[in-house]
């Protein structure tokens, strides 16, 4: 700044970038309403109560409600089916992890093709209890991505019909890589990465029951993918 | 089932029937029940190493015979921890990373990404910029569609539209060139513009393509969409209602073959999408055929937008004229010292971001491309970048659509759904 107060160019610098002067184009997620109304959201805090925790908009007009995260299921489902919502597509189910100790966050974008309105759900999960209902009973895209946000953060989805790693292999040992606390080049020395990958049998990367096909499942190898067990090879 | 025995004095010689007892050689194929021949089911790996499976996606198939019971995807070959990588890296540090995951559309990923900052911040970029980002997306839109034209014929046996399809697509390979030095790693966008404005003579090499594609398109046209074998192959394979298409996550073309019509273009319109004259195709059966008959369309509706668009490009600045986002021309950062400042300051720190989050969805090429920010305040790395990957959410549908399908039909069922394994595991 001059010395007579006037600010210069190279303040700018320092506050970031200036909010637009005109409203954003793009009224994606918005209600269409005024921003700060959002219909759903209303009617969440009316028949949910105590279990809508807070609301805020993000980014100019998206509308992101925290709920109980015990209670999940009976909200997302009344989402889902309430014909005054109807949020019948699940665009997205992820997990945010800020560090620090803090809760981690489970995410669900949610759209409703009736009403062309979009509303986001969070909800927080102490990292010491990572565990959430399944959607899966509502909306079946959130099969894969519960299976890549228990891959990736480690959170378990209670009732999930097919809880397992998906781009991780599935005897992958370090973690789950977007949590905060997993380093960039993963916890194992690189010698130790590539000896476990070359110590990796065929039959590793196939699922139990699908060796045991036309088979009694007895008779596969009990374990099948954990590293510390390379009797696990005998399966054919 | 009743047992009709046909005998037909034809050869003479005989031969043992289903049963064991013995029968004379048939010209007419028996009308006789299925054999209960207590088989096995089979385990088939395919993949992830395979020219049919569009990338490294590993597909393990139970046969029963040549009828598949069941498929299990199993993805992450390529598992490229882009979101992980995100978090370590300045807002406009991650371009780069985006255009590899859906190489076979890579502006289409650059405006994404940068959309969903600019979002985030709340920047508004010209009238240019916007007008020349559609310009990309419709480009890439078809380039990303004529890829999966030509390898899908190829699937069915059809080997002249790949090369009719190539020839196209070098076309704009030529363009990507021309505009951003890459063929496919473009990295063309920047938050609150473009890597640079577009260079001269370009929108002409556009408008010369949009002028000329369409002949093309029509050729390949004539020989799949009345084709008998073609028909043959997609026809009720592979086939998804409506209800179910929505309840498993499609989007983009493979949705709007089941009769939907949502296109994020015109429900959640960005970029003046909403001004546009163009019409979203919508199939009726949802099946292969259906799929294939609305990325066709798309095509021809993606010519008509480049038109538009190219009427509309205005003049005017490329940026956002704001130091604090866009880096200062190499001249002034040369000879001025507050241009040297700003240069400085945005290299090393970066765009500082306001705390918040924020979905962006657009069109993509595959389905509706979504990407989330989690910032912090003042942050100039996200916190979280999720890419809502369309393949990815797509290909989870396969094991429902290729059931009791044969395992040719698989092959045309996984590239009928438009996948793109860089996206998948990203």
């Amino acid at each position: 700044m001059t010395p007579d107060g006037k600010k210069t160019a190279l303040d700018a610098v320092d506050e970031g970038p200036r909010p637009s002067e005109a409203p954003s184009a793009s009224p994606a997620g918005s209600s269409g309403d005024h921003p700060a109304e959002h219909a759903s959201v209303s009617a969440l805090v009316e028949r949910f109560g105590d279990a809508v925790l807070r609301h805020s908009v993000a980014a100019g007009d998206q509308h992101v409600v925290w709920i109980d995260a015990s209670r999940n299921l009976e909200i997302l489902g009344w989402l889902k089916d309430d014909p005054e919502h109807r949020y019948d597509m699940m665009s997205d189910v992820t997990a945010v992890d800020y560090g620090g100790g803090q809760t981690l966050e489970v995410v669900y974008q949610m759209f409703s093709l009736t009403h062309k309105r979009a509303l986001r759900i969070r909800c927080e999960l102490p990292l010491d209890a990572l565990e959430i209902d399944s959607v899966v009973g509502l909306w079946n895209v959130a099969n894969w991505l519960e299976r890549e946000v228990y891959d990736m953060f480690g959170v378990t989805f209670r009732g999930h019909p097919d809880l397992r790693r998906i781009l991780m292999p599935h005897d992958y040992a370090e973690g789950h890589p977007l949590r905060k606390d997993f380093p960039l080049r993963g916890r194992f020395s690189r010698a130790e990465q590539t000896r476990r990958a070359l110590d990796q049998s065929i039959e590793h990367s196939y699922l139990p029951e699908e060796i045991a096909l036309g088979r009694e499942p007895q008779e596969v190898a009990p374990v099948v993918g954990t590293l510390d067990s390379d009797e696990g090879d005998e399966v054919s | 089932m009743s047992r009709r025995t046909v005998e037909l004095e034809v050869g003479g010689s005989r031969e043992m029937g289903v049963d064991g007892s013995p029968v004379l050689s048939p010209i007419a194929p028996f009308d006789v029940p299925e054999p209960e021949i207590d088989t096995e089911h089979m385990l088939i790996n395919i993949g992830p190493q395979h020219p049919a499976t569009h990338g490294v996606l590993r597909l393990v198939c139970e046969l029963d015979g040549e009828t598949v019971k069941k498929v299990t995807p199993h993805i992450g070959y390529l598992h490229s921890s882009f979101e992980k990588l995100g978090e370590y890296r300045t807002w406009n540090q991650i371009v780069p990373l985006t255009d590899r995951m859906d190489y076979l559309a890579p502006l289409i990923y650059n405006c994404a990404y940068v959309m969903s900052v600019e979002k985030l911040m709340g920047i508004e970029v010209t009238e240019r910029c916007k007008v020349a980002r559609v310009i990309c997306m419709e480009l890439d839109r078809i380039f990303g569609h004529l890829l999966w034209l030509g390898t899908t014929a190829i699937d069915v046996g059809a080997f002249t539209p790949f090369l009719y399809a190539f020839q196209e697509r070098e076309r704009i390979y030529t363009l990507h060139e021309s505009l951003t030095g890459a063929r496919i790693t473009t990295s063309a966008t920047r938050v609150g513009g473009m890597m640079a404005d577009l260079p001269e003579g370009w929108t002409d090499g556009v408008r010369d393509f949009a002028n000329t594609f369409p002949d093309t398109l029509a050729e390949i046209d004539c020989l799949l969409t009345n084709n008998q074998i073609h028909i043959g192959r997609t026809q009720g394979i592979g086939a998804i209602g409506a209800d179910d298409a929505i309840n498993y996550g499609f989007t983009g073309p493979n949705l709007r073959a089941s009769g939907i019509d949502y296109d994020v273009r015109k429900d959640q319109p960005y970029y003046d999408y909403e001004t546009y004259d163009f019409e979203v195709p919508v199939g009726q059966y949802g099946d292969c055929y259906d799929r294939y008959l609305c990325r066709m369309e798309e095509m021809r509706q993606s010519v008509l937008l480049l038109h538009q668009a190219l009427d509309r490009l205005p003049d005017g600045p490329m940026d956002v004229q704001d130091p604090s986002i866009t880096l200062p021309s190499k001249t002034d950062c040369m000879s001025d010292m507050e241009s040297m400042i700003h240069h400085f300051k945005l290299i090393t720190d970066g765009i500082p971001a306001p705390e918040g989050d924020c979905y962006y969805p657009i069109e993509g090429s595959k389905g509706e491309l979504g990407m989330y920010l989690v910032a912090e305040e003042g942050g100039t790395k996200p916190v979280r970048w999720r890419i809502r990957p369309p393949s990815f959410v797509n290909l989870s549908v396969i094991a429902k659509l290729a059931e009791g399908h044969l395992v040719s039909d698989l092959i045309m069922i996984n590239a009928s759904l438009d996948i793109v394994l860089g996206e998948i595991d990203r």
